[in-house]
């Protein structure tokens, strides 16, 4: 194994660029070290002026996301040896507006996501002195969706989304169908409007790179299309039998 | 939007690359998903193609024959079987993503994707048996 | 001035999001901020994994819990905020599991418990081994709900505005943008959590580098018990990642180079083939990293690059139960050391991992400084004492973020506006920022390196094993180090998410707290719980049976004070484990 790797890293300083440049960087190629690893390297030791998020570094928190050889990765799970020759290409998120280097902006999807309604809808009837009781297969439903860690990978893969921003997006949409197939909630009927509107759902043509790019294997494209089957359903009931859908 | 949210919503410093035209040749996976979209429009095609069949029937046995002539020219026969090719690809990919959309749920538990897939691909089967039989049969 | 609030809440993980929803069910006039420099959803609540613990069982009480914690901590902790702590915690994780919280379930769809370390009964809830991800996703997600909470995500509170007597606001730097403004308001909740980062090796994020502790400290409020640092007992070399204490309360077992179960060895039981509460592997976090410790000396421990490391072993529980009950132990092994835990042992070393010390505060979250409030791993209030068990801290972020949001609303409601003079301070502040941080003249040193020293520097002087000549050594060297501070190099001149100067605001913030950790040690002539001292290897309840409280002085030094612990129906006894 080498001793170092190339780090061809995308930077971009707003106020002196109007076009991102590559800067390269050589660091140590260790055998446990993850692309983080290699970013740190680069602002501990030899470029302190380079920005990028991170936190957690286990795959938890959803900060170092970033564009890896093209591919959207979290950066502390990616390892260096895994790209051995080199030179590893690291830019940011696509589909996302570059604020700085290699840190994107993500306000859109954090104004979105309160739309979805993301939260447990109570019945009316007040909550028991106890828990809610929930099956594990009835948390099974739902689970999947539920280990969303916001990471923006899958709206970063989806051409989608790059090509039509206002579309409400992958995340967003499983998040909803996680409460939406949750036993204890009872706002699917709210959060239908938003899903089934024209950038909900069925802005959705089912390219499938946010499954593939999702690091939690949360499959929000499967999320997507379940809740077109559901709204069309839906659409059908209330065509036929009116008075039961209001 | 409620006022609970303190984002700025665009800042010209903020750097925007512009999506190429080309964007679905830079990876194969989007590639092969424009390809099975465009699919569809063959599709289409049979469905146009079987709509002449039927009004050529309709319209008694000399249009009938002037249809078959027709559909024998060597254009014609080309374009069905590439049509053939894109329309299988197309039942395929469709098939088996279906249990992505199809999620059964049986006495608690969820129906394996592959068995609903399966089950896809065997109803598919019996359907085109069926139609066999009642043309050639 | 950007804008003013009745409740600012700094930081935005369990705590923060719990103390802003409660201020705004208390009152609903009230006015409430998060500021936050991360997206909440990115807090370190989410790395937590075992669980949270509350009494829900037939059979158990809130008596055992808080037996159980009391002696946990050594006897160090208030026991009237135990006491309401253990009686709040189960109301808490129901309102939770009420919100869409997923707690795993018995088959019959109750919520399951799990068995914890130091705990005599099954009482920690969970949601598969991710439960703060769950936990702070939940919360997150809730207060999405609450229109009337205005969140400012990715800025950083530089300082707390005093005036009079009373914290009227914060300054804070917009990380994006780089302009620093004053956001004042009648109280401040500080929920920005621990301070792992002080040290080398941590499970803790990049982003636990104890700002609220600094704030509070240089705006006058005294900081308590900083000298108990928890070392968790199983973390990954080289990343420090955690393995949590449920991989042994699952079953698994620790051994050293010769495949034994050490723990026998150090007065905390007999090894079962099953775990017994309150024995071997579920002994108490301080006392198992100082088993470690010995091992390490005996040499029974097994090398490798990033040092001493023993196993931890869950081969016998079977790959059905580490799927169903430890996923994420096994993905975390599999990606970051390669191995699989069904079939190979895991490489495991002590790692700090959570601050049982933290503001002062009483208990409702208040500290003496008017205006000033704290909840979570910031704060010490104290229920966690001289050593935390495992699971407490989830529900004390609950608890007590609530308490505090609750009490700050109250103070609100009637407090006086911010006092017009703040306008003033706000130009120090950004002053001080431009000439010290942002627009430094020259600068010889580099960040990562002082960093590095000072991390190295606790990690030899205020591990698990003290002593008066290396905490004195390191007050020297932290004295050094905060003088070198001063010609700290920022290369990086802009303005757009300047990274550079984060880490240079987070590493000032670090000094203080690190020198504040350093001075309680040397003074705490005793061991118990956390705080080992070679030289002093007993417990002396009469001298300190008491809380240190260090205070900043006007020229920058410290002062430390004691303050007695509230003993209200558990007299202090002996720490029984295994027997």
């Amino acid at each position: 194994m080498a001793d170092s790797i190339t780090l061809r890293v995308s930077r971009y300083r707003p106020e002196s660029e109007t076009q991102p440049t590559v800067q390269e960087y050589e660091v140590p190629l260790r055998k446990e070290w993850a692309v983080l690893d290699g970013l740190n390297y680069i602002k501990d030791h030899l470029d302190g002026t380079l920005s990028y998020r991170w936190s957690c570094r286990m795959g938890i928190c959803g900060s170092c996301g970033m564009t890896v050889n093209g591919e959207p990765k979290l950066t502390c799970g990616t390892f260096l040896v895994d790209y051995a020759e080199g030179p590893v290409r690291v830019e940011p998120l696509h589909n996302f507006p570059v604020i700085r280097d290699l840190v994107v902006e993500i306000g859109d999807f954090m104004r979105k996501l309160p739309t979805v309604s993301p939260w447990l809808v109570a019945a009316e009837e007040p909550p028991p002195d106890g828990e809610y009781l929930q099956s594990p297969d009835q948390m099974d439903a739902y689970k999947q969706y539920s280990m969303c860690i916001n990471c923006m990978l899958c709206y970063s893969a989806c051409p989608v989304y790059g090509l039509d921003p206002d579309f409400l997006g992958p995340a967003a949409i499983a998040l909803a169908q996680r409460y939406n197939l949750d036993s204890r909630d009872h706002g699917a009927h709210q959060r239908m409007d938003v899903l089934a509107s024209a950038e909900g759902i069925w802005a959705c043509t089912f390219v499938g790179e946010c499954s593939t790019a999702c690091p939690k294997d949360v499959d929000p494209a499967g999320a997507i299309q379940r809740y077109k089957l559901t709204a069309a359903m839906n659409s059908l009931k209330a065509f036929l039998l009116p008075r039961a859908a209001r | 939007m409620s006022e609970g949210v303190r984002y700025q919503e665009y800042h010209p410093r903020w750097y925007r690359p512009r999506i190429s035209t080309f964007w679905w040749l830079h990876r194969r996976s989007y590639l092969v998903f424009v390809v099975r979209e465009l699919s569809s429009v063959f599709v289409a095609w049979f469905v146009a193609f079987l709509l002449l069949l039927a009004n050529a029937v309709a319209q008694g046995d000399a249009e009938y024959r002037r249809f078959l002539d027709w559909s024998a020219s060597p254009w014609v026969i080309v374009l069905n079987v590439v049509a053939l090719a894109f329309v299988v690809f197309h039942t395929i990919t469709w098939l088996n993503l279906a249990p992505r959309a199809m999620v059964v749920r049986l006495r608690g538990k969820q129906v394996p994707p592959v068995l609903v897939a399966a089950l896809n691909y065997v109803a598919w089967a019996v359907l085109s048996a069926l139609v066999v039989w009642l043309t050639l049969g | 001035m950007t804008a003013s609030y009745d409740v600012v809440v700094v930081g935005g993980g369990g705590a923060g999001l719990r103390a802003a929803v409660a201020a705004v069910e208390a009152d609903p006039r009230v006015s409430v901020a998060i500021i936050s420099k991360v997206y909440p959803m990115r807090s370190h609540t989410v790395s937590a994994e075992g669980g949270a613990a509350a009494v829900i069982r037939t059979g158990d009480s809130l008596d055992e819990h808080a037996n159980d914690t009391i002696s946990g901590g050594d006897w160090l902790c208030d026991q009237d905020a135990v006491e309401a702590f253990v009686a709040e915690a189960p109301k808490e994780l129901l309102r939770l599991e009420h919100q869409g919280c997923p707690w795993s379930r018995e088959p019959d769809g109750h919520v399951a418990v799990r068995p914890f370390g130091g705990m005599k009964q099954m009482r920690t809830w969970f949601a598969a081994d991710k439960t703060g991800f769950h936990l702070l996703h939940t919360l997150f997600q809730t207060s999405l709900g609450y229109e009337r909470i205005v969140r400012y995500d990715e800025w950083f509170v530089t300082t707390l505005l005093v005036d009079d007597g009373r914290v009227q606001g914060v300054m804070a730097l917009e990380l994006m943008s780089g302009r620093v403004e004053a956001i004042t308001a009648k109280t401040v909740i500080l929920a920005t959590g621990g301070c792992g980062r002080v040290y080398p090796f941590t499970t803790n994020a990049n982003i636990k580098t104890g700002d609220g502790m600094a704030l509070a400290y240089r705006a006058g409020a005294p900081l308590k018990d900083m000298e108990f640092v928890q070392y968790h007992p199983t973390g990954l070399p080289f990343t420090g990642i955690l393995i949590t204490e449920a991989a042994r309360a699952e079953g698994g077992w620790l051994v050293n180079k010769d495949g034994y179960r050490y723990l026998q060895d150090y007065d905390l039981g007999t090894p079962e083939p099953k775990p017994v509460f309150k024995s071997m592997e579920l002994g108490p976090r301080d006392r198992l990293s100082q088993a470690f410790v010995k091992e390490v000396e005996k040499g029974r421990t097994v090398d490798t690059p990033y040092g001493p490391v023993v196993h931890l072993d869950l081969r016998h529980l079977g790959a059905e139960i580490i799927e169903k009950k430890l996923p994420f132990v096994r993905e975390l092994c599999l990606d970051y050391e390669k191995i699989d835990p069904i079939r190979e042992l895991v490489p495991v070393r002590p790692v700090v991992h959570y601050m049982m010390g933290g503001v002062h505060t009483d208990i409702h979250g208040a500290t003496p400084l008017e205006g000033l409030y704290a909840a979570g791993e910031v704060a010490c209030v104290s229920i966690n004492g001289a050593n935390r068990l495992g699971s407490n801290s989830l529900p004390e972020l609950l608890v007590f973020g609530a308490r505090a949001g609750k009490a700050a609303a109250e103070y609100a409601s009637t407090a006086k506006d911010p006092a017009p003079l703040i306008a003033l301070l706000e130009q120090d502040e950004r002053r001080r920022l431009d000439h010290e941080m942002i627009h430094p003249d020259g600068g010889r040193e580099r960040i990562s390196d002082i960093r590095e020293e000072m991390q190295q520097t606790m990690e030899a002087a205020a591990g698990i094993y003290r002593s008066r000549e290396s905490l004195a050594k390191a007050a020297e060297i932290l004295q050094d180090l905060r003088h070198r501070f001063r010609s700290a190099r920022v290369e990086d001149d802009s303005r757009t998410f300047n990274t550079q100067v984060l880490a240079a605001l987070e590493l000032s913030c670090m000094l203080d707290v690190a020198d504040s950790i350093v001075q309680c040690a040397l003074l705490r002539e005793e061991s118990r719980g956390a705080h080992q001292r070679t030289d002093f290897p007993s417990r002396d309840d009469e001298r300190f049976l008491a809380h240190s409280l260090i205070h900043r002085n006007a020229d920058g030094s410290s002062r430390v004070e004691y303050a007695p612990v509230t003993i209200t129906r558990w007299p202090p006894g002996e720490r029984v484990y295994g027997r």
